[in-house]
């Protein structure tokens, strides 16, 4: 007799199991109720998103392909394969395993397309460094993706670090990752053909991480639970081994599809395989490979022990794909075949244990969440910009900024990333977009993740477009086409009527903005429950985007090349300070509106800058966001192989200093060139209708000058501020 | 020519190695299996880079123990040419085929971006189309590469002129602040008494091409060319 107590401790509510008793007309046994329990969880059955992410555009331009655990694009005979995935509560529980078991889980879902894993970009969140136990969490992160990423042999090429109090007490660790195949042999997640075998692939099951990722990412934390048993370990040698293995096994077309065993485990594998292709599946857990002794049933089924695969393959090619997984010294058997009806029946010594339809199983319950603008937000938006006092010293002001948490150099972190193995590393981490030149063509991909929690926060809808619109302005500055988006959505509890606010709110902002840049949303994933006792997280829809770039020789860099050359500026500057990171560290204040977008504008700007790129009349281009225009400059001055100075003396003053220096205006951008280019230029700005201003020029001086009448605003030995910019995050980690 | 490039579970630059040598230098190449146990139709063998064995108990040091290890040392008793890159150095120490040990870098972290190099000795199989003293630029990614040798192998290396690179800046000047892994006495590659085994942390197939920002490291490949043809 199954209580009450055992389905709620499994995440059930009571609903959902009248819904399972009307579904099989009996009772069920406890190894399905543990099935149903983690394939209608949030992290799995998306039950309290599924409504909008059906609404997420799927064209574009390049043509996309959406697939059971990873979309992606076509270009030319190429599948470019991609997703992000949330590993936050685990990363928060055990910070070094949950976050390599993030990228452990990520790498999988992209070479179970078939695809060989070629880059992985991690976005990341934490409380603020002055607290120590966010500098634990900061570190573990960290040290977890180092140790799993460059062991495994997939690149760490890109990402984002950020530090906001929201995220006290639920760091976010989002992890992309991209793969490449040939197009026509992409596998899909399916099993079928009544007699096709079914086998397990990898790493042995333990009790390590049962309801990891389904129970840990479907309910907020309290305080004082003991969570630890529940995050899983993981073993990137294994998964090397593994993906070498796999891709040997789809070569050899034996393979009907094939799917990671994470989140879920067996269960969530052998169903959702059975429901994509339409059949049934019969496994016999007496045939698993166990680590631990006296596992019962459930526990088998629920099981999130990493490195693991479950593959569908024809009979006859049986033996080769065994052999290949034994060659890499992989534990592989057959532990089932493909039936006729469509259901999962499960087998423990002789008796069946579980024997559900597929479809039951994977069409979790659809729920319509209530919503309602939190109360605070219209106070919270309010800002007086000119009420702020007008800082003496700007100098300083730059110097604090630029070893700001939020702002100052990543180094410390990218260094321990192994960013250049398979050696298509273009653009090192560091200079805004990744950039990844594919073997045999003469194209390059080009990467980012985005998101501007602060703006999400104060305007959800626009915050988001502005995630969207900032990715296409990083990828094109480097001279990318964007191409797809992968989206990881980032929210506190979807049962509370704010946060789903926040939620429908942000995704609406992310479908309009696709829709527009003619983008397709290719894969993605959802976490709610990012709340503690401590605090909410700020909504954090991360956008993860793929560029393509046309011809190499379209590869351009943010900093500047040669003294003489022409600095200017593209795009408007207006009074907007609402939720910049200069109102926040300078004035204390995290309020107002973010910046206005208007995507025309944005797209024009986007426009310009890669026509001026293709044309190759650029010599270096910077978008301008965090920090504004001041802090774009000072990219331009320092990510080169040596430190370029600038004199600017050309601005218009139309606006204060500090809101001419640190708006964060969308579309805009500043870029360098030749004299000799100034009116190709001048042309291709009026043809979009951007503003240009020449505001300086690049000077062999170390130094960033920027003049006001004449009157040195800013002057800044950039060869201090670099070591200062550089070794801030380090000093904030150790202080 | 011919070129073979190991391969062990868990090794992970062996396809951007035999990429250099097949696809930029136009040389003959095979992988060859860790188990395997003839190498005679080699004449150049890379243990490349990676985490052979997940570098589990310590960097190399199962690795060393492959079958493929033994024939290695008959390999290169007859003559052959060996570059153990990374990993591929860490586990030629193992296996004692060159002095030394690898100590944790000395900020403990794993360190990965691009070095400047002095090269200290040109008149081996591996450098002798670099100039002597000249500076390159060549990407070190490991976790233990603080090279340590007692001093009386430091002084035969020194004598057999078998310190081949040296960590040092852009001028060639040698400086603590540019010695990245804390190597004892800045070493970053080392060749066998012989001169026909070599070891190095830093990895020449990143620096390779032009679009990866060097092609200081494929000098190194070219000069096993060149040395081989003039044999």
């Amino acid at each position: 007799m199954l209580t009450e107590e055992i389905y709620r401790g499994l995440g059930l509510s009571s609903e959902e199991y009248q819904k399972i008793l009307k579904l099989l007309g009996r009772e069920p046994t406890l190894t399905e109720l543990a099935m149903f329990s983690v394939e209608w969880s949030e992290h799995c059955g998306y039950p309290r998103s599924r409504a909008y992410l059906k609404l997420l555009p799927k064209k574009g331009k390049f043509k996309p392909l959406v697939g059971e655990d990873a979309g992606g694009i076509i270009l030319e005979d190429l599948a470019i394969v991609f997703k992000m995935e949330s590993h936050n509560h685990p990363s928060y529980v055990e910070p070094k395993q949950g976050a390599a078991t993030g990228v452990g889980g990520i790498i999988r879902d992209i070479f179970t397309t078939g695809a060989r894993p070629v880059a992985l970009l991690d976005s990341l969140r934490f409380g603020q460094l002055a607290n120590l136990y966010n500098r634990y969490l900061f570190r573990g992160v960290v040290d977890g993706i180092q140790s799993y990423g460059n062991c495994v042999g997939v690149p760490t090429v890109g990402g984002e670090v950020y530090f906001d109090p929201s995220y006290n007490g639920n760091c976010l660790v989002n992890v992309m990752c991209v793969g490449i195949a040939p197009k026509d042999k992409l596998m899909r997640a399916q099993a079928k053909g009544e007699g096709n075998l079914i086998i397990y692939a990898g790493a042995s099951t333990g009790r390590d991480g049962i309801g990891g990722c389904s129970i840990l990412a479907s309910k907020e934390f309290k305080e004082n639970e003991e969570k630890r048993p529940t995050v899983q370990i993981g073993d990137p040698f294994t998964e090397k081994c593994l993906i070498e293995a796999t891709l040997e096994a789809v070569a050899t077309q034996g393979v009907i599809g094939i799917k990671d065993m994470g989140a879920a485990g067996l269960t969530c594998a052998s169903s959702e395989m059975a429901s994509a292709g339409d059949a049934g599946v019969e496994i016999d857990l007496d045939l698993v490979p166990r680590r631990e002794e006296g596992m019962s049933a459930w526990e088998v089924m629920m099981s999130e022990s990493q490195e693991r695969m479950l593959l569908c393959v024809k009979k006859e090619k049986a033996k080769e794909i065994i052999d290949i997984y034994r060659k890499w010294g992989l534990n592989c058997v057959i532990i089932g075949k493909v039936i006729k009806t469509k259901e999962v029946i499960v087998k423990e010594k002789g008796q069946i244990v579980a024997k559900l339809k597929a479809k039951d199983l994977t069409s979790a319950p659809l729920y319509n969440m209530a919503y309602q603008e939190p109360e605070c937000l219209k106070e919270i938006n309010k800002l007086d910009i000119d009420s702020l006092p007008l800082p003496e010293d700007f100098n300083q002001v730059m110097l604090k900024l630029l070893s700001s948490e939020n702002l100052c150099s990543r180094n410390w972190v990218y260094e321990q990333y192994d960013h250049m193995v398979q050696t298509n590393t273009v653009l090192l981490p560091g200079l805004g977009s990744a950039v990844l030149r594919i073997k045999g063509k003469n194209k390059a991909l080009a990467l980012t993740t985005d998101c501007n929690s602060v703006y999400c926060y104060l305007d959800p809808f626009v915050g988001t477009q502005i995630a969207v619109s900032e990715a296409c302005r990083n990828l094109v500055s480097v001279g990318a086409e964007p191409a797809g988006v992968t989206d990881c959505l980032n929210f506190g509890n979807p049962e509370k009527p704010d946060r789903y606010w926040y939620f429908k709110n942000c995704i609406e902002g992310l479908i309009s903005a696709c829709k527009f840049f003619n983008i397709p949303v290719v894969s993605g994933n959802v976490s709610f429950y990012n709340e503690s006792p401590q605090a909410v997280i700020k909504p954090t829809p991360t956008i993860g985007m793929v560029g393509i770039i046309k011809d190499l020789k379209f590869i351009r860099t943010p900093f500047f090349k040669k003294e003489g050359d022409l600095i200017v500026l593209l795009g408007e500057t207006l009074p907007e300070l609402g939720g910049s990171e200069y109102l926040k560290e300078i004035h204390n204040q995290v309020r107002g509106k973010p910046p206005a977008l208007d995507l025309n504008k944005e797209l024009s700007l986007q426009k310009a800058v890669l026509t001026a790129i293709e044309k190759g009349l650029i010599s270096s281009c910077v978008d301008c966001s965090e920090g504004g225009i001041s802090l774009a400059l000072f990219e331009g001055c320092v990510t080169g192989k040596e430190i370029k100075g600038a004199f600017i003396d050309n601005l218009e003053f139309n606006l204060r200093e500090d809101f001419l220096l640190f708006s964060e205006s969308t579309a805009r951008a500043i870029i360098s060139l030749s004299k000799n280019n100034l009116s190709e230029i001048e042309k291709i700005a009026k043809k979009y209708g951007v503003p240009l201003r020449v505001i300086g020029r690049v000077i062999k001086e170390p130094k960033l000058v920027i003049l006001k009448n004449n009157f040195a605003l800013i002057d800044l030995d950039l060869e201090k501020a670099f070591r200062l910019w550089r070794k801030s995050l380090e000093s904030l980690i150790t202080a | 020519m011919r070129w073979g490039v190991a391969v062990f579970p868990g090794s992970n630059c062996d396809q951007d190695c035999f990429y250099v040598v097949r696809d930029i230098l136009g040389e003959q190449v095979r992988y060859v299996w860790y188990e395997e146990t003839d190498l005679r139709d080699l004449d150049c063998l890379i243990l490349p880079g990676g985490f052979s064995y997940g570098d589990y108990l310590r960097a190399g040091a199962i690795a060393r123990f492959s079958p493929v290890m033994e024939a290695l040392v008959d390999f290169a008793e007859k003559g052959g040419l060996v570059i153990g890159i990374c990993n591929g150095f860490q586990i030629l120490l193992e296996a004692g085929l060159l002095p030394g040990a690898m100590l944790r870098n000395k900020n403990i972290h794993f360190i990965c971006k691009y070095v400047y190099l002095r090269v200290e000795n040109t008149h081996t199989p591996f450098t002798n189309l670099f100039k002597e003293g000249q500076v390159v630029r060549i990407p070190i990614a490991h976790n233990e590469g603080n090279y340590y040798i007692e001093d009386e192998g430091l002084l035969e290396l020194k004598n057999d002129k078998q310190i081949l690179f040296r960590y040092s800046d852009k001028e060639g000047r040698l400086t603590p602040e540019f010695n990245p892994n804390g190597a004892k006495d800045f070493i970053a590659g080392i060749i066998s008494k012989e001169g026909n085994v070599l070891g190095m942390m830093p990895h020449p197939e990143r620096a390779s091409e032009k679009i990866l920002n060097s092609q200081d490291g494929l000098l190194v490949f070219k000069s096993i060319v060149n040395w081989f043809k003039r044999c």
